[in-house]
Order: C-alpha cells, then sequence, then structure tokens
C-alpha cells in the first residue's frame, strides 16, 4: 500500500457519525454556528443517506411525548425509563430528551416522513410512547436535513476515524480527530474546537446466534462497532454503566420488531406446551421488587421470564401472531378491507425496518394468521439508546443537572471539548431514534456555546498525529512483513486477519462475560480469566494485516469493540450484584443490592490503568 | 451471499460518476469487481441484509438471497422504491405471493429547507435550553421547566 496522503480540515464543532444523533447535532449546530460564523463539520464512514441503526428504516418512532394532546408530560417518561432501567437513570438527562423530543418529531413530519394517523388527527399509537409511522425513508429524510443544514461540502463520508487528539498544552480538552478514508490511501487530520461523539452501539463485541454466512444477522446494525466508546475511553473521558447491557426477545434469526405484536396486536409469547410465559413466571418478579411489581414489567424482567422458561425446557417459545391476528380478524368482524389493512400493517412492520424477516416468512410460507413465529433472546449489545444503557458520563442542562451532574456544558464529556449523543451518552436509555435526534440537537447547541467561548484555539502536536498516521498503516507493514511466512495467506504465524481477531474477541466474551454460550451468566473467576484472554488478544491486534482499505477498516473496527470488551468486562466485575437479572447474571452475586449498588459505575482508562468509581444516583422526579 | 448481483443485469455503473451500491452500503462490502465490471458482495457475513443497495440500484440488478445458515432457498423478495412509495413483491418459497404499497415521503426529495420561515439564532438564547424552532414545533405554550426547588 502506497503511503497515505493527509488532508487536513479546520472546524469549530467536529460530529462524529452521521446517524440519528449525528445528524441531528448537525442541524441544531448549524443553527446557532451560522450566528457565530462557526464551521461545523461531520465525518461519516459511509454514507449518511444510510448509515447508522435506522439505515434500514423504521415502522414506529418510540419516543414521543405527545404533549400537544395532553397524551404525557416528561416526568411520566422519566417514572417509566428508571423502573425500566431498575431504578437507576440519570433524570436530568432523561427529563431533557423528553422535553424537546416531540419538536423533532413534527420537524420530521413537516420535512415529509409520513405517519399513521387516527380519525381525530393524532398519530397512531403503538403503545404509550410509539408511534406508527411508514418509516422507510426515516434515514434519508433525516439526512436530507442535515445536509442542508450544513451544506454539501461539510459533509465528509467514507472516513473513518480511529483517534481523537488532546490539545497539546492541556490534555484534559479536545483539540480534533483523526481517520482515514476507507476509498483512497489518504488520513484526515480534524482540528477543531469541540467534537462531538455521536456514533452508534456496539454489535459484535459477543459471538452471535448466527453462524457461518449469517455472522451478520444479528439485532443491531453490524457496522455499529462502538468506535464512539472506543474514542471516548482512551481520550480519557469517563464512561458510565459499561456493565449495563442489552439482550432483547426478537424474532428468532431474522430479529424482526416485537413491539408492535405486543404492544398494539397484543400477541402472547408462550412456551412449546401452550403456557404464557408472562404468566407462567409472573411469580420471578417479586424477587426483584420494588422495580419487577407495577407495570409495565422492566425488560431485563420480561428477558428474565423467557430465559427461566427455556431453562426449564420450555421451548422453543412462540409469539402467538396467529392468536393475535385471528381475535384482531374477529373484532374487525372479518370485514375484508380492514382483514387485509390488518395483514399490511404485520408485513410493513417487517418490510419498513427488517426486510429479510419478511424474507424468512416467505421462506418458511409463514401466513402469521395461521402460524406462529419462534421467538429467542438475541446476543448481548452495548447500546446506550434502546433499553440500554452504556455511554459516556455527560453533564445534565444547567436548569435541571444538580451540581454533581453539572460541568459548564449540557453532553458535554468530563473531557473539555467533548460531547456525547445518542447511544454516545449513558444514563439515558429509551431514546431511540428520535431521543437520538433531540439529543445530537442538545449536544449540538451546547457545542457551538462551548467553541464561541474559547479563546485561543486548541494545539495539535504534530509529531503525536506523524505517529497516529504510521499506527494508522501498521495493518498494511503487517501483511508485507509475514507475506513470506507462509504458503497461504489466511495460516500465518505472523498475521491475524481481523475476521479471525473478531472471532477470538466473540469467543472470549461468549464463555467468560456471559454470552448465549454461557446462559447470559459470569463471575469474578470467569471474569479474571477472560480478562487475562483479552489482555493476550489486545497484544495480538498488533499482529492484524490489511490487503487493502476495507481490511484497514475491519482491522480499526476490531480495535473498537475489544476496547468495548474490555470496558464491559471490567465494569461487570466491578459492580458485585446482578441488577438486571434478564441481561446478565452474577453468579456469585446473584440478587439486587440496593444498599450498596444503587449507584452508577464509572471507569476511566486513565495511564494504561482502569479506574472505577462509583458516583451517585440522584432521584429529580418523585416517585 | 446476502446481497447479490444479477450477472445479466449489473453494468457496474458504467458511465455513472459514482459505483451506487457501493457508495450507498453502509457495511462497506458491496464493491465493485474490477475484474468483471460488475459488483459483488466482497464480505457476506457482515452484510446485514439491509437492502440499501437493493433500493438504490438504477439498474434494477441487486436482490438479497437469505443467510445460507438458516434461510430455506425459493423464497424472494423484490421491491420499486420510487418517489413517494415503495412496492414490495413478497415471492413465498411454496408459490404464494404477496404484494404491498407503502408511502415513503409526503414532499419532493430534495425540499427540505431547514431553517426557512424560522427566525435566525438569537446569541442570547445560547445559554438558555430552548431548541432551535421551539417552542412552534413543541406543540405546547412552553418548554417544560423544573426549578431547582421543585426537585430538591
Amino acid at each position: 500500500m502506497i503511503p497515505p496522503a493527509v488532508e487536513t480540515v479546520e472546524s469549530d464543532v467536529l460530529i462524529l457519525g452521521g446517524g440519528m444523533a449525528g445528524c441531528g447535532a448537525a442541524f441544531e449546530a448549524a443553527y446557532w454556528a451560522e450566528a457565530r460564523k462557526q464551521r461545523v463539520v461531520l465525518v461519516e464512514k459511509s454514507a449518511i443517506e444510510r448509515s447508522g441503526a435506522v439505515a434500514v428504516g423504521l415502522s414506529a418512532i418510540n419516543c414521543y411525548m405527545g404533549m400537544k394532546w395532553g397524551e404525557n408530560r416528561p416526568e411520566d417518561f422519566v417514572r417509566y425509563v428508571r423502573r425500566d432501567l431498575m431504578g437507576l437513570c440519570r433524570e436530568d438527562l432523561v427529563f431533557d430528551i423528553a422535553r424537546h423530543v416531540d419538536a423533532s418529531v413534527h420537524m420530521f413530519e413537516e420535512w415529509g416522513l409520513p405517519f399513521f394517523k387516527t380519525a381525530d388527527g393524532r398519530y397512531q399509537r403503538v403503545g404509550r410512547w410509539q408511534v406508527m409511522i411508514h418509516g422507510e425513508s426515516y434515514k434519508p429524510i433525516v439526512a436530507e436535513a442535515a445536509r442542508q443544514a450544513l451544506g454539501a461540502g461539510n459533509v465528509y463520508e467514507h472516513v473513518f476515524i480511529t483517534h481523537l487528539l488532546p490539545d497539546a498544552d492541556d490534555p484534559g480538552r479536545i483539540a480534533g480527530a483523526v481517520g482515514f478514508s476507507v476509498r483512497e490511501p489518504k488520513i484526515y487530520v480534524f482540528r477543531t474546537r469541540a467534537v462531538i461523539a455521536a456514533a452508534g452501539g456496539a454489535t459484535g463485541v459477543f459471538r452471535p446466534h448466527a453462524v457461518g454466512e449469517g455472522l451478520g444477522r444479528i439485532w443491531y446494525a453490524p457496522w455499529n462497532t462502538g468506535s464512539t466508546y472506543k474514542l471516548m475511553m482512551l481520550a480519557g473521558a469517563e464512561m458510565s454503566q459499561f456493565e449495563h447491557r442489552l439482550v432483547a426477545p426478537r424474532f428468532k434469526d431474522g430479529y424482526g420488531p416485537v413491539g408492535m405484536w405486543f404492544l398494539l396486536f397484543r400477541a402472547a409469547l408462550k412456551n412449546a406446551y401452550g403456557e404464557d410465559v408472562e404468566k407462567k413466571w409472573a411469580g420471578l418478579l417479586g424477587e426483584w421488587a420494588p422495580y419487577g411489581e407495577g407495570t409495565p414489567t422492566p425488560t431485563p424482567l420480561r428477558t428474565l421470564q423467557l430465559l427461566r422458561d427455556r431453562t426449564a425446557g420450555g421451548g422453543p417459545h412462540y409469539l402467538r401472531t396467529d392468536e393475535a391476528l385471528q381475535r384482531m380478524y374477529r373484532e374487525a368482524q372479518q370485514d375484508p378491507e380492514k382483514v387485509r389493512q390488518i395483514e399490511s400493517d404485520a408485513w410493513e412492520d417487517f418490510l419498513d425496518m427488517t426486510p429479510a424477516q419478511a424474507l424468512l416468512w416467505a421462506s418458511e410460507n409463514v401466513d402469521p394468521a395461521a402460524k406462529p413465529s419462534e421467538i429467542t433472546l438475541t446476543e448481548p449489545y452495548l447500546v446506550g439508546s434502546h433499553a440500554g444503557a452504556c455511554g459516556a458520563w455527560v453533564s445534565g442542562p444547567e436548569d435541571l443537572a444538580p451540581k454533581e451532574y453539572f460541568w459548564g456544558y449540557n453532553r458535554m464529556t468530563t473531557v473539555r471539548g467533548l460531547f456525547a449523543a445518542g447511544d454516545s451518552v449513558s444514563g439515558s436509555a429509551h431514546k431511540f431514534s428520535s431521543g437520538s435526534y433531540t439529543e445530537g440537537r442538545l449536544a449540538g447547541k451546547a457545542a457551538v456555546a462551548y467553541a464561541g467561548d474559547q479563546g485561543a484555539p486548541p494545539r495539535t502536536d504534530d509529531e503525536h498525529i506523524h505517529a497516529i498516521a504510521a499506527e494508522l498503516w501498521q495493518p498494511f507493514r503487517v501483511a508485507e512483513a509475514a507475506a513470506g511466512r507462509s504458503t497461504q495467506p489466511d495460516v500465518n504465524p505472523a498475521a491475524l486477519s481481523p475476521k479471525q481477531a473478531l472471532l477470538r474477541l466473540q469467543k472470549i466474551m461468549d464463555e467468560y462475560a456471559g454470552g448465549i454460550g454461557a446462559n447470559y451468566t459470569t463471575s469474578r473467576p470467569l471474569l479474571d480469566r477472560g480478562l487475562e484472554l483479552l489482555d493476550a488478544l489486545g497484544q495480538d491486534l498488533d499482529r492484524m494485516a490489511a490487503g487493502d482499505l476495507h481490511d484497514l477498516l475491519r482491522c480499526w473496527e476490531v480495535r473498537d469493540r475489544y476496547w468495548c470488551a474490555q470496558a464491559h468486562a471490567r465494569h461487570l466485575l466491578y459492580r458485585e450484584e446482578t441488577r438486571w437479572p434478564g441481561y446478565y447474571r452474577r453468579s456469585d452475586f446473584p440478587a439486587l443490592d440496593d444498599t450498596h449498588w444503587k449507584c452508577f459505575v464509572n471507569s476511566r482508562h486513565h495511564g494504561r490503568r482502569w479506574e472505577m468509581a462509583k458516583r451517585p444516583y440522584l432521584q429529580i422526579i418523585d416517585s | 451471499m446476502p446481497a447479490f448481483a444479477h450477472p445479466e443485469r449489473c453494468d457496474g455503473c458504467r458511465g455513472r460518476a459514482q459505483v451506487v451500491c457501493r457508495e450507498i452500503c453502509p457495511a462497506d462490502v458491496m464493491q465493485l469487481d474490477s475484474a468483471r465490471g460488475q459488483a459483488v458482495n466482497i464480505e457476506p457475513d457482515l452484510c446485514w441484509e439491509c437492502y440499501a443497495c437493493v433500493k438504490a440500484c438504477p439498474a434494477n440488478a441487486l436482490e438479497v438471497r437469505g443467510y445460507s445458515d438458516g434461510i430455506a432457498l425459493g423464497a424472494s423478495l423484490k421491491l420499486h422504491r420510487g418517489e413517494a412509495a415503495i412496492a414490495w413483491e413478497v415471492n413465498f418459497r411454496g408459490g404464494t405471493q404477496k404484494r404491498f404499497r407503502f408511502p415513503i415521503r409526503t414532499t419532493a426529495w430534495g425540499s427540505i429547507r431547514p431553517f426557512a420561515g424560522l427566525p435566525p439564532a438569537d446569541l442570547n438564547e445560547l445559554r438558555q435550553p430552548g431548541l432551535c424552532g421551539e417552542p412552534r414545533y413543541l406543540g405546547v405554550a412552553a418548554l417544560s421547566r423544573l426549578s431547582r426547588e421543585q426537585f430538591r
């Protein structure tokens, strides 16, 4: 590979990732930056029209208050999120998203996103917080607004960011980012005053159910590799709740969404013997008081019920689409027009957001009104926007945050000038697409304010940049050096392919950190052993080899996942209780322990060491 | 496979400024095989079957064959994405066919002017909690506030 060219790009605010959070940040930052004559730049590893977790489309917007119809108030949402997270959330952050989110959704509609409407003109609800959309083009619409707001010359696509740059005179302050083009041999150096980390969560950290060619068939986007977490943690930002993960019941092998089936169609989850899993295991909930009491049941407890039934031999488990649709057809008095509409809505749910699930149904000749579909529990994912809550520890909004949660600018991490939004922010789960967009807006506005408040721009260190550039191209040098060591490229004592490294990582995490192979169970001895193996893998990552830019991208994505795995394992180890039992179980600390652990677990990677700490949970909204 | 190109239809976007599937693929798996002059999926096991390439292909040359570890052969899912709607054709392995059509956009592509009709940013508001377009877009008279006294 020829040595790369280097292009330097100057900006005031730099947005990393063009998904929902990044597009929200772009929209809002562009608005305020105009008045301050600032330049806002967005960088994305693919094309923003189809990037991030919403690339495919969505059939629902899962975070919408409906304040204009008096449906919900932001404080209602905080109570819901707090319970779903078993008592732990950053209420200032959740409230902040909830009070703004409707405005973002109304803009989406004005821009051209089609909504299902009721007879009186309201958005059609799926559940208390969810509204139905015809969302195949949700992402291209949102991306169009972001591109318009920024100006096309400020959107850098097919560029993958691998490093953040600290201020050469102050390591606690951000100065830029470095990455490479996945299209030509070129390294990009972005010099800026503020950075918004807005890339997606981490998939592929754990071994998936799928094998072989199906490896990419996971619930959350496989291109979301956790780069945002790695960038922030290696810049020294304090991370929070990295032990928290998401395991969800989904249609087996297709990973189609279940929300509409559960909430709108009221389909039951039953085991092979026709027993309703929720009813059969209702008694479990009392063991997890006070969070297991009342409705709705928190996600990790619903997951636990399915897990228990599976362990008890109840599988296969089925979502009874047949019973639900037949009931709905009866309620519609078998009116052919209404039946046809219900069927169309059911298929659209998949076609909008998981077409592969529709293909699975077609391949098995499934008529959902006649045949139920199998449900399984996913492999674990590290996300901050869904019913998962890991990410960076950020400042809350000035008017809401207690002093322990406020340090100058909304959504700023503990590194000055480094902001976060969407999956990147911890403690504010359940924001989904609309809330991530809204959190991007909050970060975008705050980043413009921060950038304008700075005096002299931060200084980048050329020597440091040269060192990063050399590191970036290392996989090409490994490949060249290893070329003569074997008669075949894939079995070489001096080189690992990025796929080989990825599979090794997934095996370690699965077996020692509570993956599907370990029935989501782990313990101190397992984690200690897993960390030994992870550390050895970390050394071997320097032996990853690349033949082209696509391989180079994969090499750096493995590093993202590796650092997420490190943080996850260390957080799992530190929290000596089981708080989210359907997500993971510490067999050596199998119970909830509010006395010692009703707090956030935070970490900081500093000087090659991990510093762990407890941070207080502060209740803001009454019960 | 997951996404794959039909050899009789894919022209490698010859004459176009970009290879469309390569540009749009979020996973960087759709690439141009320069020897063939046609698109190939170079890493099917990191394809998400997201259909971004299928929807974007100007030659209607792309399709998805379900993952080999779980999906029976013989079914197919075809689509045509227009300006305002998408049409789907679900062909079952057993021969049944279902067709659906859903709206995708209520306005013209390229018509978004994100700040049209909004006042220019007022820098006095920069440290206040209100976002661009609020309270107008909120649908309620004012942004929800909690005073510190209220929650202490």
